[in-house]
């Protein structure tokens, strides 16, 4: 099996949301790649204790989105990618990151005030984009 | 959708008690169903008759398109465990099987082995010796192992403890996957049933409150906090089902099927377990006691 699901029961986002999510996160990282098989929807609830129609809509929501294919009888295999072309700058940008947030590190922030710095500065560069 | 359970103006009486009244219910066949309500709600008693364990004194009940036990043929279809997983404490575990093929005329051998051997079971070992767990998931195997189309299951998790709990949720999960079969079980708790059911009926003090596929109810239901108010002054599509107030504030869970529009309201949403509490406490007229009356 490729991916293996988690559900956290607090969050508060619906089950189906969380394993759409999940298959999003695992192709934006190159986890899962085209032609890659999902686990079964028997397997996954045998995993999780779910009901079976939570695994079918996920995976109903995400053939919608174009992103997998179901093939009866065998599965359902992923046939687009959310990476894309962009995969192989990954490895460059993450270096770049380390040397920022050691640079953070030096300057003294904690965790909780580089999170905060990063999402405001992305927050404040994503609505320049829009203006 | 064909309904696997339809109860019209169901009722049953011990004596003078109503144990279940008016019960109306039409169940889409497809669903794990959550039946859910405090001890003494009347849960035991709808699955009795759904079971044929039990006649109506009012009212009717049709289960798979028939009145139970309708005929041999129809009881085969429906698989029923009782509360506490009863099983021959003098048997061993092999009997158990050989009690079930010669009973079910649909008996799969293979899934009731192949189950047996994956909980590492001794066949030798006599069912009274094993565990809660052990004891729930033998139940388990002869019931999904007579294929029935119809499962009902009374209390199926509330003796187990949390590992056995999720295990036993997750061999019922993987035959709902596999035998596509409808399940009912019940339950007084609803963190029990959260994670499987997509179907709700909540019962209490003998009366259905409210029945429906989960995410409707989810999506049809909406916490509204703000300034004090009187719910009679709410929009006529608007039904209150809990309503609490301080001097200031009044706090809400309406049913509607339309946006609630009103800016003086902060609209949140509700989780399974509140909406099923506030039910709750609607039927034992709690809402009463405990909040103030509206001043108008």
């Amino acid at each position: 099996m490729v991916i293996e699901f988690h559900l956290d029961a607090r969050s508060g986002v619906a089950p189906y949301l969380q394993l759409i999510h999940q298959v999003r996160q695992a192709l934006r990282l190159g986890l899962l790649r085209e032609g890659d098989q999902l686990p079964t929807v028997k397997d996954v609830v045998a995993g999780l204790a779910i009901n079976p129609n939570t695994v079918l809509k996920a995976y109903r929501e995400l053939e919608y989105e174009g992103l997998v294919a179901a093939r009866p009888g065998i599965g359902t295999f992923v046939t687009g990618t959310l990476a894309g072309s962009s995969l192989a700058a990954h490895g460059p940008l993450r270096r770049d990151l380390q040397r920022w947030l050691a640079k953070a590190r030096r300057a003294g922030l904690d965790d909780e005030s580089i999170e905060a710095l990063f999402i405001s500065t992305f927050r404040s560069a994503a609505e320049e984009d829009i203006a | 959708m064909t309904a696997v359970l339809e109860a019209r103006g169901l009722g049953k009486r011990y004596r003078r008690l109503w144990a279940l009244a008016d019960c109306t219910l039409s169940i889409p066949a497809g669903h794990v169903v959550g039946l859910v309500g405090p001890n003494g709600a009347g849960k035991t008693t709808l699955l009795n008759l759904a079971a044929g364990l039990l006649a109506p004194t009012t009212g009717t009940i049709e289960v798979l398109g028939g009145p139970p036990p309708a005929s041999p043929v129809q009881l085969a279809r429906v698989g029923f465990l009782a509360q506490d997983a009863p099983v021959y404490a003098g048997l061993p575990v092999a009997d158990h099987l050989r009690l079930g093929a010669h009973l079910n005329p649909a008996w799969d051998e293979e899934l009731a082995r192949g189950r047996i051997d994956r909980l590492d079971l001794d066949p030798g070992q006599k069912a009274g010796k094993l565990s809660g767990g052990q004891r729930a998931q033998l139940a388990l195997t002869l019931a999904v192992a007579k294929r029935p189309e119809l499962l009902l299951l009374d209390e199926p998790v509330a003796s187990l403890d949390p590992l056995a709990r999720r295990e036993f949720l997750q061999d019922l999960m993987e035959a709902v996957a596999e035998q596509g079969l409808s399940v009912v079980l019940s339950s007084h708790l609803v963190a029990d049933l959260e994670r499987v059911c997509d179907y709700l009926i909540v019962l209490v003090g003998s009366r259905v409150r409210v029945a429906g596929p989960v995410e409707e109810l989810l999506a049809t239901h909406h916490l509204l906090s703000g300034p004090r108010r009187d719910p009679a002054t709410l929009p006529a599509g608007q039904q209150v089902i809990s309503a609490s107030h301080t001097d200031r504030q009044t706090t809400l869970l309406v049913r509607t099927s339309d946006k609630v529009l009103d800016p003086a309201w902060m609209v949140s949403e509700v989780g399974l377990e509140d909406l099923v509490l506030a039910y709750m406490s609607q039927a034992a007229g709690r809402s009463r006691r405990n909040h103030l009356e509206v001043q108008k």
